[in-house]
């Protein structure tokens, strides 16, 4: 029976992807192994190959064709003695995967996420073009600026330069700046965080990319012990002005090793900024500034987001400022306080929420470190309520650190208990339903701000 | 187990493995009347202010840790009479020879062991904290082994500037052990950074005699499997020290990429002023200071050489005790740190 070849998933987080180039024409024999197909998505061109043998009976994807979803039939494999009258037999080269029925939770959000408004940015002037891209295209801009402006500023990581980068956020830098500012490292987390930051102490400003942020924690020791404390131990002569930036948080489907959040971690540190955008305006203003910041700032990406377009001011300079949250959505009835992959959460609950008559404001921190408490605060003192959401473990988090000071600070304003959403506290597991249920949800989101409000 | 047998340093001299056109090992400078006096007034100064930071010790004057480096004083001044303006120093947490030897003032280290305002970090960072821009030294590092990477990144920064400055990353025989070494010297070879990796060699990491510690105790071979030349060197004779050091900066300088020089040396006092020393014997130190003293090996050989009396090395005795002095009343007589210095210095 005649074989259908199905679009691969290239990692657990493409959902789909270009089919750039057939490599086998209709009527050409293949044998397992052959490279049939290029397949292109915003992260990797990747060679798709044939697993079983058999002749080329009909391309049904044509070549340049963009958004082909994962698991659609891109072509017919005949197998011996069949010919063209068996091509509408065919059945797909494997089972679909049952997980088709419950896709990955964490991939869900890519779909229709709104635009973001960005009406508490002064930074913006009023009239100026918007662009659409991603958040990724956001930061490689960023870093590509950045170092135009100062030839002290340079990337190095695993990576970063041939590869274009494992995530492609340095994409095209290693063409535009050379090997001298973008440097590929050996995989050395603990050494080259170090390396970076004595370079930091001399004045340069490295831009360190790590792979994920799990893997910083080989290199947690010159992060807080050399980096964060060495202005505070040299009686301010020198520090280390250096961005420390990678991918932090649950992707899909890498299991608890590769799934954590560090933004409660580097945010217990003094000497230390902590950056931790959502949208593409926000992660491009605030790493150009992280990049320009004299302090070591921990700049928390996150896989799931990198993909997701916002609109971003057409500027010449867009810079943000590192400290200050952003008012995402104006509202009377509760406050959100989120950030990062956080507000994903928030955004979908407070659309459900605002169809049940509760009007949602949401507060976007953006910077963990200093925290913009007086933004929350003013919000808190319309409102009464307070959820605050991240999918950080809950114990000692951002959220409990927000209750705590809110509570401390306004609490005469309070009308319900601050509630906190955060990531069970559990690894994370990789079974796609436990994943799910380790994560925080939209549900659990809606439920704790109609707690709040008494609804 | 017995600590290893002390050898005469300089039998462990003759291990040291060198075929290479590059490095003549077993070197020793040619020293003139001036270079002489100069280590012997350097290496001195430091005797004899380690000395005074011990007594403030006893005193109560210091607090927390203070890690003395008599008995050691002829690799730092060794090794600084080979550089130039701009190469940088960074060491770990036995670091207050090595800030005098980069000419940072006795009073601002003995201040800032003392905990107070005029210390070199306005009394905020301790023995094991100290910086310099002006001098180029970038610490003190508390974190054993951590100041190899930090290092490795001041040769890459003078590297990327296009200068051709190199860095000196000391670590003793006990952070030689730590990973991050090896990450550091595998990416220093690769990029063939301007860095001279020093290993003091004192023979005990904190209580641990090297051999109890090491697989290979021979710790110039350490960079062999990344290509790295490395030699042994007298630790405890200041022209030997010079001579390697004169060859492995011009090494870096001329573009090689890094080199390990490993000191054999000797640290007279315990790890910290609370260790009782009781993993070696009084007979071992005693040796050590009677046949191998760096300073009495300067001292007689000016002597015998005419080129200073007994009256005027007191002489230079002397100028450096009214230094060590002055750097003493004046961290006991500074006032501690105002209260405002609590939250500066955080973030700029």
């Amino acid at each position: 029976m005649p074989v259908e070849i199905l679009m691969p998933a290239l990692s657990p987080t493409m959902e789909e992807g270009t089919l750039s180039k057939w490599l086998k024409n209709e009527g050409d024999k293949v044998a397992s192994g052959d490279v049939i197909a290029e397949i292109e998505t915003d992260k990797a061109t990747m060679e798709v190959e044939a697993v079983d043998e058999g002749t080329i009976g009909k391309l049904l994807i044509a070549a340049g064709t963009e958004g082909v979803k994962v698991n659609t039939p891109i072509a017919v494999l005949l197998q011996d003695g069949e010919g063209a009258g068996d091509i509408a037999n065919a059945k797909a080269e494997a089972p679909k995967p049952a997980a088709a029925e419950a896709p990955a939770p964490a991939a869900a959000p890519v779909a229709a996420q709104p635009k973001a408004e960005v009406p508490s940015d002064p930074a913006i002037p009023a009239g100026t073009e918007m662009v659409t891209i991603t958040v990724r295209e956001a930061l490689r801009d960023a870093m590509a600026e950045e170092m135009r402006a100062n030839d002290d500023v340079f990337v190095m990581g695993e990576e970063v330069a041939e590869y274009q980068g494992a995530y492609k956020i340095t994409q095209g830098l290693l063409q535009e700046f050379g090997p001298r500012r973008v440097v590929d490292t050996p995989i050395t987390e603990h050494g080259f965080a170090g390396v970076g930051v004595g370079a930091a102490m001399t004045g340069l400003r490295p831009i360190v990319e790590f792979m994920t942020f799990n893997f910083a924690m080989q290199a947690i020791d010159h992060i807080i012990n050399s980096a964060a404390k060495t202005l505070y131990m040299s009686g301010g002569q020198m520090g280390a002005p250096i961005v420390f930036r990678g991918p932090s948080g649950a992707a899909a489907r890498v299991a608890a090793q590769h799934s954590q959040c560090y933004a409660a971690w580097y945010s217990h540190i003094p000497g230390l900024k902590v950056v931790m955008p959502y949208t593409a305006a926000d992660a491009k203003g605030l790493l150009k500034a992280a990049i320009r910041d004299p302090n070591p700032v921990i700049f928390l990406e996150n896989e799931i987001l990198y993909g997701q377009s916002f609109e971003v001011p057409k500027l010449d300079d867009f810079v943000l400022p590192i400290g200050k949250a952003r008012i995402h959505r104006h509202g009377k009835d509760a406050t959100i306080v989120s950030f990062g992959i956080g507000m994903t959460y928030a955004v979908k609950a407070a659309a459900e929420l605002e169809a049940q008559g509760i009007d949602v404001e949401i507060i976007d921190l953006r910077t963990i470190r200093p925290m913009d408490l007086p933004t929350v605060i003013e919000s808190v003192k319309k409102t009464g309520r307070l959820v605050a959401v991240e999918e950080g473990f809950p114990q000692s988090s951002v959220g409990t650190e927000i209750a705590t000071r809110v509570m401390q600070q306004a609490f005469d304003y309070l009308d319900a208990p601050i509630l906190t959403i955060a990531g069970k506290d559990v690894p994370m597991p990789y079974a796609a339903n436990l994943e799910k249920l380790a994560l925080p949800n939209v549900a659990e989101v809606v439920d704790a701000v109609k707690a709040v409000c008494y609804k | 187990m017995a600590p290893r047998k002390t050898a005469s340093v300089s039998s462990r001299k003759a291990a040291a493995k060198s075929t290479k056109k590059d490095f003549a090992a077993g070197t020793i400078a040619e020293f003139s009347k001036e270079d002489d006096l100069k280590a012997y007034r350097e290496m001195l100064l430091i005797r004899r202010f380690e000395e005074k930071a011990g007594q403030l010790y006893g005193m109560g004057f210091i607090g927390g840790f203070c890690h003395l480096y008599i008995g050691q004083e002829a690799v730092v001044v060794g090794m600084q009479l080979a550089l130039k303006e701009g190469d940088q120093v960074i060491t770990g947490y036995r670091d207050h020879g090595h800030m005098l030897a980069c000419g940072m003032s006795a009073r601002g280290v003995m201040a800032e062991l003392t905990g107070r305002r005029g210390g070199l970090s306005k009394g905020k960072g301790g023995s094991m904290h100290m910086f310099s821009k002006e001098k180029h030294f970038y610490g003190g590092h508390g974190i054993v082994g951590a100041q190899v990477s930090l290092g490795t990144g001041l040769a890459f920064a003078n590297r990327y500037r296009g200068k051709d400055n190199v860095s000196l990353a000391y670590f003793g025989d006990g952070a030689a052990n730590q990973g991050q070494v090896y990450e550091s010297f595998n990416m220093a070879a690769l990029w063939k950074l301007p860095v001279i990796y020093i290993v003091e060699n004192n023979r005990y990491a904190m209580g641990t005699s090297v051999s109890r510690a090491s697989a290979q105790t021979d710790f110039s071979q350490r960079g062999a499997s990344f290509g790295i030349p490395g030699y042994q060197v007298d630790g405890m004779d200041v022209r030997a020290v010079k001579a390697a050091a004169d060859q492995a900066v011009e090494y870096c300088r001329a573009g090689k990429g890094p080199i390990i020089l490993e000191m054999l040396t000797y640290r007279y006092r315990g790890h910290s002023m609370s260790d009782p020393a009781k993993y070696r014997s009084k007979d071992e130190v005693q040796k050590m200071r009677s046949e191998h003293d760096p300073i009495e090996q300067v001292k007689a050989r000016l002597i015998e050489k005419g080129w200073a009396s007994e009256d005027e090395l007191k002489q230079i005795d002397k100028e450096v005790r009214d230094i060590v002095a002055d750097s003493a009343d004046f961290a006991q007589s500074d006032p501690e740190p105002d209260v405002s210095e609590l939250y500066t210095d955080i973030l700029l």
